[in-house]
């Protein structure tokens, strides 16, 4: 698949009065690191506890406190770094990101600067059909700021500490995305490499998955323009739209003849615009040097070594498998394996079965089914093991499409197994032509009429079929009902 | 009846394991001449007689019952940098007002864990910020000592018993503890050591957690023990040095008993004397200091040479980057919001600048400033990062010399004990009080001062022994030469005593 993957060919213009536009996007995504404990104490992870409640003295910057390093947090880093086939520095720094705020208790953010972790990878997407790698340009970790509540008491703002300190991997990209379609497909694939690894949960509800969105625009085959950061969009519906309005904002002031300034911006879903939040001139000076509490972080390539071998399968490679060996359709195979579960689940079905049809079970039905109830995979009310015996019930000619979908529905609300259900219920496929051979003599003889008319218009047939799958329950396997009524109507 | 504060650490143990008499005798002697002498000398910030007398109960019932720690029963003055449970710990600033941290620190706890006797929290420059412990918000310590005149007899200037640690110098030199704890970022423990006829030793940077010590430059900040004897001084190391997984500088290595090796003397020791050390205008009586400490060591079969520490100039400029850098963004946390004093302004900006403004001192204000200029964007490269690569020059002169010599022996200061105001009002003067011991911060050395005689005007003056990294056995065998033959330096007369 990696051959087919190129540079984004700039096909995404944006018309404007002088002409069309180029939207240049780069991301900063923040993911929460999955762990139970912080990046340097010992405190929970845990979301939604009573506020302060997970604050160690460490994440509350009690005086003489030191960091230390949690091991899980690193292996995380390095396990995600593999996933993006990203090159890994076996020494890293840690530094301090001096700034003052109440939700930041030490007055600084322990970062990495200028020795990341994890430097240059690389992340295959598909928008809109178009294959296009987007290049990674590092991954470091960094601490999370407590969290600031300023609605809950007239004249004060309250701090909420029990973010303090958890592990986020900054994980950005280079500008190497050309419309906003670019940047969603991005942040999913990212999204869908994390969760596949089990280093971030992704759940963008509770920001442990947010993106910083630096936009630029520029007339084809110029130099790049001056870009501004939109900060913290913490979905992929708002990070499309944010694109979108900036980019128009952007177009909108560089052919009045004024110039962009570069500034942080936010992004204001309820009105659908992007406003200031500081200018280049009120940035930060964050004073960044090497935080002396921690040595260099430092671990040997066995070790990554060791890691990467206990990688799952990653969904690009899951993909490939899929289409290699159950013989699916790539956008299929992509629907699939967008949710390791649902791979999983498919795997589980597909297993000594007819690949393709347990894929069309399992995307069309068990996925419009949850989708109706708005239900996860995880908690689907049936079983691989069930949806499988409806397969098999099906590829053996025991039930046909129609009753197929009828048991679905039973199994979906009442649970059991399958192959009973068809016996007790007597859903069973009649092929027994004998018994066919009655019902179509029956209809015959209760409808000369219509038989006169048949002769004449062959695709009468059909009204011949409904009657007899009707008389017979819909049990009668109607390729044998064809061929039966064609030979007594004489077609 | 016997002084029992007069004791050295070593003596009194002696007494408590013969029974000559108990714990709680000796801790109320100490409690006495604390309450005598404290109003003259402030060399306590916070007396805890009740929770010293409590110690020592434990501890006379642990000796009577045969099981008896380290340094059981021994009662001892602790740095107000240290964090102490449920005690106030102020690093002797405004902005810490009344802070009761629900925690001891690493050292404090090895200490208390050996029996040790606290006998209260004792003064420093405000977070270890000065020469002189003249910038602690709780006033001036007062040495001990004072100035021989021309008449002979003693001036009633008072001179300063150094800094920071100038409450652990004090209280040593004035028996108001057997030991206490220090720090030494770029002298704290062996300036105000030389200045008060006191030992001092800073151990290799990461021999002790620095875990629950006020941070005041993080990769420089070193706990030590000031004590009255080099045997006192090894018998403090060893109980508070330890690796503590809290502080991941620290290093994972036995602690030798350094007691034992004391009295193996110096034969064949080879020290080097570096030229770079005999500054412009060194006075002839630290010249001399140096000599005798020379001929001493030379007496006692050590070799002499003569090495060349070419960077030294530059160790002193470039540790007064180095440390506020560190600073700056170390006393960010000292901001209103979650412990300390806070000032109320009328938006969050104000209230940042009213508490800080309000709580820290002028000498910590001004590192705070220098620190965070040398870390700005286009100001880095030029101070900061080049410091760095000179502290990296430093560390490889001794790396080098390590080739050719054993321990380095050099004067600790560049004069004797200085009254108050003398050098207060002009900080390049303070600062060059740390000329020779900055280098040993830098490179993460250790380094011991050790009484060696007394200047003209009758006060201490000190010899300073540098080792290899975690070679501090070295420096208490050769101190234990030097202190043999200069002899020990007891304040001469006890004018503060009440009465």
């Amino acid at each position: 698949m990696t051959s087919a993957a190129t540079k984004s060919k700039a096909s995404h213009l944006i018309p404007g009065a002088t002409g069309d536009w180029e939207v240049v996007i780069g991301l900063e995504v923040h993911a929460q690191v999955a762990s139970n404990a912080k990046l340097f104490s010992g405190s929970s992870t845990a979301f939604g506890a009573e506020p302060n409640s997970h604050v160690s003295l460490v994440d509350a910057a009690m005086p003489g406190m030191l960091p230390v390093i949690n091991k899980e947090c690193v292996a995380q880093a390095i396990r995600t770094g593999l996933g993006l086939k990203s090159q890994i520095n076996l020494r890293s720094i840690f530094d301090r990101k001096n700034y003052f705020y109440p939700d930041l208790p030490q007055g600084y953010q322990i970062s990495q600067f200028k020795h990341p972790i994890v430097g240059e990878g690389e992340i295959e997407i598909d928008a809109d059909g178009e294959a296009l790698m987007v290049g990674v340009e590092r991954l470091h970790l960094e601490q999370d700021a407590g969290k600031s509540l300023h609605d809950q008491h007239p004249d004060y703002s309250y701090v909420d500490l029990n973010r303090s300190g958890v592990a986020l991997m900054e994980i950005v990209s280079k500008p190497d995305m050309r419309s906003s379609k670019q940047a969603q497909a991005y942040v999913t694939k990212l999204r869908t490499i994390l969760r596949y690894l089990g280093t971030c949960d992704g759940d963008m509800e509770k920001g442990n998955l947010r993106a910083d969105v630096n936009v630029s625009v520029r007339k084809p085959g110029s130099p790049l323009g001056t870009r501004c950061e939109i900060k913290n969009v913490n979905s992929i519906r708002f990070i499309g739209q944010a694109i979108e309005v900036e980019a128009r904002r952007q177009i909108d002031i560089l052919e009045a003849g004024g110039k962009i300034d570069q500034e942080t911006r936010l992004y204001d879903s309820a009105r659908g615009e992007t406003r200031s939040m500081r200018s280049k001139e009120e940035a930060h000076d964050y004073r960044y040097f090497p935080d002396p509490d921690l040595l260099p972080l430092e671990f040997s390539q066995n070790y990554v070594d060791q890691l990467k071998a206990s990688l799952p399968e990653l969904p690009d490679e899951k993909r490939a498998r899929f289409v290699k060996d159950y013989g699916l359709s790539t956008y299929d195979a992509a629907v699939l394996v967008a949710e390791r579960t649902s791979a999983d689940y498919f795997e589980a079905v597909a297993k000594g079965r007819d690949g393709k049809l347990a894929a069309n079970w399992v995307n069309n039905e068990l996925f419009g089914r949850l989708n109706k109830q708005d239900l996860d995979i995880a908690d689907s009310p049936m079983s691989a093991a069930q949806l499988g015996a409806i397969v098999d019930l099906i590829a053996s000619n025991a039930i046909s499409g129609k009753i197929a979908k009828d048991l679905f529905e039973i199994v979906w609300s009442e649970g059991g197994d399958p192959a009973q259900i068809v016996e007790t219920r007597g859903m069973k496929q009649v092929t027994d032509t004998g018994a066919i051979e009655k019902a179509v003599d029956d209809i015959i003889a209760a409808n000369p009429d219509k038989v006169e008319q048949a002769k004449a218009k062959p695709s009468m047939l059909g009204w011949f079929v409904g009657q007899v799958m009707k008389s017979t329950g819909g049990k009668a396997n109607p390729a044998v009902v064809n061929d039966v009524l064609r030979a007594k109507l004489g077609l | 009846m016997t002084d029992l504060t007069k004791f050295s650490l070593a003596e009194a143990r002696d007494g408590l394991a013969k029974k000559s008499f108990s714990a709680r005798e000796l801790t109320d002697a100490f409690i006495t001449a604390i309450e005598a002498s404290n109003g003259a000398l402030n060399a306590y910030v916070l007396p805890t007689p009740e929770h010293a007398r409590a110690q020592a109960a434990e501890s006379d019932k642990r000796i009577a019952a045969g099981t008896a720690r380290a340094l059981e029963g021994l009662p001892l003055g602790n740095k107000d940098l240290f964090a102490t449970k449920g005690i106030r710990t102020t690093a002797c600033s405004k902005i810490l007002d009344d802070f009761k941290p629900p925690y001891e620190s690493t050292v404090g706890q090895n200490l208390w864990d050996a029996g040790a006797v606290m006998l209260g929290k004792l003064n420093n420059d405000e977070f270890a910020m000065g020469s002189s412990n003249e910038t602690s918000a709780f006033g001036n310590v007062v040495s001990p000592w004072r100035r021989l005149g021309r008449d002979g007899k003693r001036s009633t200037d008072k001179l300063v018993p150094g800094g920071s640690s100038g409450g652990s110098s004090a209280a040593v030199s004035a028996n108001l503890c057997l030991a206490a704890t220090a720090t030494d970022t770029g002298g704290s423990i062996r300036q105000p050591a030389a200045l008060t006829g006191t030992v001092g030793i800073k151990p290799t940077y990461g021999r002790c957690s620095r875990w629950g010590i006020v941070a005041f430059a993080s990769s420089l900040d070193q706990a030590g023990p000031i004590t009255k004897t080099v045997r006192d001084a090894a018998i403090m190391l060893k109980a508070m040095a330890s690796h503590d997984p809290k502080d991941t500088t620290s290093v994972d290595a036995p602690v030798p008993d350094y007691e034992a090796a004391l009295g193996k003397g110096v034969k064949g020791l080879r020290v080097g004397i570096p030229k770079e050390y005999r500054v412009d205008g060194m006075s002839a009586e630290i010249q001399k200091l140096w000599d005798d400490g020379i001929a001493w060591l030379k007496a006692a079969g050590a070799t002499i040479h003569d090495i060349s520490l070419p960077h030294t100039k530059y160790a002193l400029p470039a540790y007064y980057i180095v440390a506020p850098a560190e600073a700056s963004s170390n006393l960010a946390r000292y901001d209103g919001m979650r412990y300390g004093m806070r000032v109320t302004g009328s938006n969050l900006t104000d209230t940042y600048e009213l508490t800080r403004a309000a709580g820290f001192g002028r000498e910590v204000r001004r590192r705070i400033l220098i620190g965070t200029y040398v870390l700005s964007a286009g100001y880095y490269d030029a101070y900061y990062l080049k410091a760095q690569k000179v502290r990296t020059l430093i560390k490889r002169d001794f790396d080098e010399a390590w080739n050719f010599v054993d321990v380095v022996l050099t004067p600790t200061t560049p004069s004797p004990a200085f009254a108050f105001g003398e050098k207060s009002g002009d900080p390049l003067a303070m600062y060059l009080e740390d000329i020779f011991t900055v280098t040993v911060n830098m490179a993460g050395l250790p380094g011991m001062s050790v009484p060696a005689g007394l200047s003209s005007q009758g006060t201490p003056l000190g010899l300073q022994l540098i080792g290899k990294p975690f070679d501090e056995t070295t420096l208490f065998q050769t101190a234990q030469v030097i202190e043999d033959a200069a002899g020990r330096f007891p304040v001469p007369d006890r004018w503060w005593m009440k009465g």
